[in-house]
C-alpha cells in the first residue's frame, strides 16, 4: 500500500512524499519502514508504543488510535497535527 | 587567544557565534532549523563530539550528534528511551539536559529528560540506556512530586554533575523535587537539600525539615574544589562546602532586597571558588521571572556569598524584561572569564572582563533555551 509522508518525516524518506510499504497491521507498516528508514518509527511512535500526541495516523481515511489497526492494502497517511507556533 | 565558539541553543533550531578576541562574534546558522534545541554540550575531552537534545513541536525527542565540532550532524542510533512496557508508562518528551562523564570515561555522557529520567551513554552519545538506580528508585514518583509540581512543559532533570576526583560519586537536580546524590555511579540515590527552603510543602512537627521536594533550578560544582557546591533555587542562592558540612546556606540573603535572590542560572569563575555571577530575576507576586524592575543586571560575589555586587554597565537602564533561562548561561574558562547570557527575546550578551562591561553580541534570534562554550 502507499503511505503519505508528511513533510516533517520526509528527511528519512529521502525527501519523498509516498513511499510503498506493507503489513497487515499498523504496527508491521511500521516495522517495515523502520527498516528502510532508521529513526523513523520513534518520531511518530513512543517508547510505550503510543502514538505520539501531536501525530495522526489515516488508515483508508479513518483515523487510527492504535498499532494493532488492520491495513491490508488500504492507503496509511500520516499527518503532523497543530502543535503550537 | 584561541577562538571561542558558542552554541545557541532555540525553540527554532541552533545557531553559533565565533569569535577570535571576543569583541567581534560572527553569527552563523541555523542548523536544525525548527526543530527545538534544548541543549547543545561540548565533549571537553576530545574537543569534537558535541552532543545536542532536539525534537519538534510533533515529533518525539531525539539527540543529534556531531562529530566534527559542530560542522555537521547525525541522528543517535538509539535515543533515551524508558524501558518498553514499564510500570509507569513513561515515555521521553524530550532531553533536557546533556553532560559529559569523567574524564577518565572517555565515551560517557549523561541525559536528564522530562519527564525525569536519568539517562547515560558509553559509546559518545549513539545509544543510550536508562540508569535505572535512578529511574526506577521506588521514592522518585514521591520525589518528583506528581504531575502537578513541575516545570511548564514538563518536570526536568537537569545539573547532572560528576565529582572531578571520583567517577562514581554524582549528583542531579530535579525541578522540581530536589537535589539528589550518588556515591556508586547511580546505582543508588540519596536526597541532599538540606537547609534549603521549601516554601511547597507544609511545615513538618517537631522542627524536622524536608530532605527533598524543594527545586533547584541550576546547580554547579566548583571544578578545582569539588566539595563547594553553588545553587541557583527556586528560593534563593545557596552555598555548600561538604568539607565543612552537610547544609546547604542561603548566602542570596544578602543580596539586595529590592532585587531578591531568585533566578536560573549560575556562573561559577573557573579558578576562584568564592566567585560567581547570578542574573536575578523578579520572583514576587505571580513570579514574573524578568529582570527586576526592567533593569537587568548580573550580580556577583568575591567572597563565597557574604556580598554581592551589581554589574549592569552596557545593559540597557530601563524597560528592558530579560528572561534568561537556567542552560542560557555560561563561562568561557579564560582568563579573564567571559561569561554570556541568552535571552528568551533572542538575544545574546556576553561580558570579556568579568561582568564589568556588557554587550550586545547577537539579536533577533528565537527565543534562546541554551547557550554554551564550545572547545
Amino acid at each position: 500500500m502507499t503511505v503519505i509522508v508528511p513533510t516533517h518525516l520526509r528527511s528519512y524518506t529521502n525527501g519523498q512524499s509516498e513511499v510503498e510499504s506493507r503489513g497487515a497491521t499498523l504496527r508491521d507498516v511500521l516495522v517495515d519502514l523502520e527498516a528502510r528508514f532508521t529513526g523513523f518509527r520513534h518520531r511518530v511512535i513512543d517508547e510505550q508504543d503510543r502514538i505520539r500526541p501531536h501525530v495522526k495516523f489515516f488508515v483508508g481515511g479513518d483515523e487510527a488510535h492504535a498499532l494493532d489497526v488492520p491495513v491490508g492494502e488500504r492507503e496509511v497517511q500520516i499527518v503532523a497535527a497543530l502543535s503550537g507556533g | 587567544m584561541s577562538m571561542v565558539t558558542l552554541f545557541v541553543s532555540t525553540r527554532k533550531g541552533l545557531w553559533t557565534l565565533r569569535s577570535a578576541d571576543r569583541k567581534r562574534f560572527t553569527l552563523d546558522g541555523p542548523q536544525h532549523l525548527g526543530h527545538i534545541v534544548h541543549h547543545t554540550v561540548v565533549d571537553p575531552r576530545d574537543k569534537k563530539t558535541v552532543l545536542a537534545g532536539v525534537r519538534t513541536g510533533h515529533l518525539g525527542p531525539v539527540v543529534m550528534r556531531s562529530l566534527d565540532g559542530g560542522a555537521t550532524w547525525k541522528e543517535a542510533a538509539s535515543p533515551p528511551k524508558f524501558p518498553k512496557g514499564e510500570p509507569r508508562g513513561r515515555a521521553v518528551d524530550h532531553v533536557f539536559w546533556l553532560t559529559p562523564g569523567h574524564a577518565s570515561q572517555p565515551n560517557v555522557w549523561y541525559a536528564g529528560t522530562s519527564p525525569q529520567g536519568l539517562f547515560r551513554s558509553e559509546d559518545a552519545g549513539d545509544t543510550w540506556t536508562p540508569v535505572s538506580g535512578y529511574n526506577d528508585h521506588p521514592d522518585q514518583s514521591k520525589w518528583a512530586g506528581g504531575d502537578k509540581d513541575q516545570t511548564p512543559d514538563g518536570g526536568k532533570l537537569h545539573s547532572v554533575l560528576i565529582d572531578p576526583r571520583d567517577a562514581k560519586h554524582l549528583y542531579v537536580g530535579m525541578s522540581g523535587g530536589g537535589f539528589f546524590e550518588s556515591k556508586d555511579e547511580g546505582a543508588t540515590w540519596s536526597p541532599f537539600s538540606l537547609g534549603v527552603e521549601n516554601k511547597y510543602l507544609p511545615k513538618l512537627p517537631d522542627g524536622q525539615e524536608h530532605t527533598f521536594g524543594d527545586d533547584p533550578h541550576c546547580v554547579a560544582i566548583h571544578p578545582q574544589n569539588p566539595d563547594r557546591l553553588w545553587q541557583q533555587n527556586h528560593f534563593g542562592i545557596y552555598r555548600l562546602d561538604r568539607d565543612k558540612g552537610e547544609r546547604w546556606t542561603r548566602v542570596g540573603k544578602s543580596m539586595p532586597a529590592d532585587v531578591g535572590d531568585i533566578g536560573f542560572g549560575i556562573v561559577l569563575h573557573s579558578r576562584d571558588a568564592d566567585r560567581v555571577w547570578v542574573f536575578p530575576m523578579d520572583g514576587t507576586d505571580v513570579w514574573p521571572r524578568v529582570s527586576p524592575s526592567g533593569k537587568p543586571a548580573l550580580y556577583t560575589t568575591r567572597d563565597g556569598g557574604e556580598t554581592w555586587h551589581r554589574q549592569d554597565n552596557g545593559f540597557p537602564r530601563e524597560q528592558a524584561w530579560f528572561t534568561v533561562k537556567r542552560q542560557a548561561m555560561c563561562g568561557d574558562g579564560r582568563d579573564p572569564l567571559g561569561i554570556y547570557l541568552g535571552t528568551t527575546s533572542g538575544e545574546v550578551w556576553a561580558t570579556n572582563d568579568e561582568g564589568e562591561s556588557f554587550s550586545c553580541i547577537a539579536r533577533h534570534l528565537p527565543e534562546i533555551y541554551a547557550v554554551t562554550v564550545g572547545a
